[in-house]
């Protein structure tokens, strides 16, 4: 009786044993914001990204989480001596998940209808420099440019240029198509995003063969969703204090990892007394970054230009305005800036500008700098501060990656204008070399600490949080993106 | 009665032209541009003048609104700036989560309140009515989504009952949506029934000393009989009125419990359109809750005429 017993036991958990083992393929990510609709070549929102890129659209190019350019619907590509030719071998075969093929006239399609007078990209500039696209054959893409663009070849691998199809572009909002390992299934709207393996994908199945996406905003209800395993992984975790009850917990993964996040304290450039360098240096010397930073939790790195660490060609300028409260006070006095002085710092709604404010207004406080907070809304940021410059400081993450060109813009909110610095970025812009490319971003770096029209405050960290038995994520997020085709469960 | 209700119908259209024009007139003044939240910072001028002229924003204001009107008297709420989709068609989906997550809120508040509260009448002063006062004392005092967040935290996280947030839809049948609105609906219930237990105690109270629940005990009725058939249907006028002020509240207010449980209802879908500047969804959004407030203020009055019958005979004179 008790060897039958123990027999049937060992049955049974045998039985369980195989049911544990069946492979996983399906994953649930959270993400705090939804999509507002589903086209990147339509919008800027993070989420479309997050979303769609690389699972569901595909570019010529690719961008992986070190920013490196790697072939995708290009094969490979040769670029003229003059930087002013691109010729791109297509990949053959592939298909839109609607059976819609893909070839050199669905490259002519893409570029010119972004770069259209109707066009609704969010980053139409990056179309610009192309002159035109010819198609010697189905499997060729010759892409001539009005100037050398050093960095063409990672614009067209973002999510603003991926590949769309002249049959089902106009549906993309709600019904997007694309090349990627994986299709649309379902959307349920304020709820969730699945998605499952593209069947006619050109490069096999991916691992894992389902996908929801799933919007949490609450950042309390967040964490108890990955605690309670309704979500697999929230790459981008909005709620940082509870990090600590995830590290102890063996279930789980925390990676503290680097956006391309500059966080600064903006300042109006032609608003006095912002437009004196005496006193954005003493603003500068006023901020303990490293206090800001631990006081936010301790995720994100001090930074002392426009760049993060990480970034190819960064260069560490921190020590250029070390926290020094009496040479901040001695440069107020020089530019007659009276203790007692007010200023109006506008918050955006993410906590590393809500929290941040209160750290440098207090910090602004010890120099004789009295700080009044406005917390506002993304729409009206957009509004006061981005469009019509109406402020005299803001604090906010510029998470494009590689964007020093805004502040060689003729007109941008914080109203920088340096004709020195204009030269420097036309000479960096239009090089094709890797060396000299290097040495210039250093330069412009390096005259932006000089100048600081702005508070270079801190890289914003990526923290996310996942089960541990997932692979594949991107311990770093340069862009915003979940590739799912590179993961996979650990068996 | 035909007159009541024909008068109570004009009012209806008058507040709800009224609440039509206030919202459009407030949204034209709050600052921001639906276009530039869609394309971000990186947008060129002409990008935004494209995708303006595409949502139609470059058409005069007041041009808008009676267009706006128009649409909704034929039944057409217009088109999603963000979500490029039906408003009628999100609506739908929405109110399929809030309407039965504030239907069981109510239902839960109500089966809880009145026979707590008319215990605790009947007991007054007693054991009874200490402990069941003093629960409803706390009930008032703990705001819902703190609570949403215990009850995750018990019965999602530490137990693993039911799902800590989300809805699967009603597409898989009854239970599974059930199951993820039973959370919520305790949230959001269990506060409205310790304010609701507080009112049908106090109502009780005041019935069981008026001088026809007297003469019922002086006619030879137990206690029992005289509490139930004569104070209880009397106390239920005040009782009514805050059930149906709770009703109105709940179909508006389920924002915060929405965002806790994560439930794709009306409340987020009005959260998120106002943070997008979906303006149009907004409007009629505004409409909808107005109209349906004053419906349930009409069904309210219905029921006093059924409660009390000299109200009806009032309302139509």
């Amino acid at each position: 009786m008790t060897r039958l017993l123990a027999a049937t036991l060992a049955a049974t958990l045998a039985a369980i044993g195989t049911v544990q083992a069946a492979p996983k393929d399906s994953i649930i990510i959270g993400m705090t914001l939804e999509p507002p609709m589903l086209d990147p070549t339509a919008g800027a929102a993070a989420a479309i990204g997050e979303v769609t890129y690389r699972n569901i659209f595909e570019g010529l190019t690719a961008l992986d989480s070190g920013m490196q350019v790697h072939p995708l619907l290009a094969k490979s590509w040769t670029v003229s001596p003059d930087g002013l030719t691109y010729t791109f071998a297509l990949r053959p075969g592939v298909t839109f998940s609607d059976g819609a093929r893909f070839d050199c006239s669905v490259v002519k399609f893409t570029y010119e209808r972004a770069a259209a007078p109707d066009s609704v990209n969010a980053h139409k500039g990056k179309f610009e420099p192309i002159a035109s696209v010819a198609c010697p054959t189905p499997e060729t893409a010759v892409v001539t440019l009005k100037r050398p663009t050093g960095a063409f070849l990672v614009d067209m691998g973002t999510n603003d240029a991926v590949m769309v199809s002249p049959v089902s572009a106009a549906g993309n909002k709600t019904n997007p198509v694309g090349t990627g390992p994986y299709k649309l299934v379902r959307w349920v709207k304020g709820d969730r995003v699945e998605l499952a393996r593209n069947p006619g994908y050109w490069g096999g199945p991916p691992a894992i063969a389902s996908v929801t996406f799933r919007f949490i905003a609450d950042p309390s209800a967040a964490a108890a969703s990955v605690l309670a395993g309704d979500v697999d992984a929230f790459p981008l975790f909005p709620a940082p204090e509870t990090l600590d009850q995830f590290r102890a917990d063996k279930r789980f993964h925390v990676q503290i990892g680097t956006t391309s996040g500059k966080t600064i304290l903006a300042l109006n450039n032609t608003r006095k007394p912002f437009n004196d360098i005496r006193v954005r240096r003493a603003l500068a010397h006023a901020i303990d970054r490293k206090g800001l930073v631990d006081a936010l939790g301790n995720y994100g790195t001090p930074i002392g230009s426009h760049e993060v660490p990480g970034d190819a060609g960064y260069i560490d300028l921190t020590g250029m305005y070390p926290y020094d409260v009496a040479k901040a006070k001695a440069l107020l006095a020089e530019a007659g800036i009276k203790p007692g002085f007010t200023m109006t710092i506008r918050l955006p709604p993410p906590p590393y500008a809500r929290r941040g404010g209160e750290v440098i207004a207090a910090m602004l406080e010890q120099v004789g700098i009295t700080v009044k907070l406005v917390p506002i809304e993304w729409a009206q940021w957009l509004d006061q501060v981005f469009k019509q410059s109406d402020f005299d400081a803001t604090i906010i993450s510029h998470v494009e990656p590689g964007d020093l060109d805004i502040y060689a813009r003729d007109k941008y909110y914080f109203e920088y204008h340096s004709a020195e610095y204009n030269a420097l970025y036309k000479q960096f812009a239009e090089t094709n070399d890797p060396a000299t490319r290097l040495a210039l971003r250093g330069a412009l770096q390096l005259k932006l600490a000089e100048d600081e029209p702005n508070v270079f405050l801190f890289a914003l960290a990526k923290v996310g949080v996942w089960n541990a038995d997932l692979r594949g994520l991107w311990s770093n997020e340069p862009i915003f993106a979940n590739v799912v085709s590179e993961m996979s469960w650990a068996k | 009665m035909i007159t009541f209700t024909a008068r109570r119908l004009i009012a209806l259209l008058l507040t709800l032209l009224a609440a039509s024009l206030v919202v459009f007139l407030v949204l034209q003044v709050l600052p921001g541009d639906p276009a530039s939240l869609m394309l971000g910072t990186e947008a060129r001028a002409d990008t935004l003048a494209a995708l303006r002229h595409q949502m139609g924003l470059d058409v005069p204001a007041p041009a808008r609104y009676f267009g706006w009107l128009w649409g909704m008297a034929r039944g057409d709420f217009g088109v999603s700036y963000t979500y490029s989709v039906p408003v009628a068609e999100l609506i739908r989906a929405r109110v399929a989560v809030t309407l039965p997550l504030a239907l069981m809120a109510i239902c839960l508040s109500v089966g809880l309140a009145i026979p707590v509260g008319v215990l605790a009448a009947a007991r007054r002063g007693r054991a009874a009515d200490v402990a069941a006062m003093g629960v409803a004392q706390l009930g008032v005092a703990v705001p819902n989504f703190w609570l949403g967040l215990l009850l995750i935290l018990l019965f999602a996280v530490t137990l693993g009952w039911v799902p800590a947030g989300g809805f699967p839809g009603w597409q898989d049948g009854l239970w599974p949506g059930l199951r993820a609105l039973l959370l919520p609906a305790l949230a959001l219930g269990l506060p409205q029934a310790a304010i609701l237990a507080r009112i049908t105690r106090s109502s009780v109270l005041e019935t069981l000393g008026e001088d026809f629940v007297r003469t019922a005990r002086a006619k030879g009725l137990t206690r029992r009989v005289a509490l139930w058939r004569h104070a209880v249907p009397n106390a239920l006028v005040p009782v009514v009125t805050i059930i149906g002020l709770q009703f109105s509240f709940l179909l508006a207010g389920t924002v915060i419990v929405e965002n806790v449980f994560a439930l794709p209802g009306m409340g987020r879908l009005m959260f998120q359109a106002i943070a997008q500047r979906d303006l149009i969804v907004v409007q009629d959004l505004v409409v909808l809750l107005a109209g349906s407030v004053i419906v349930v203020n009409f069904v309210v009055d219905l029921a006093y005429g059924v409660l009390d019958p000299r109200l009806a005979r009032g309302g139509a004179s």
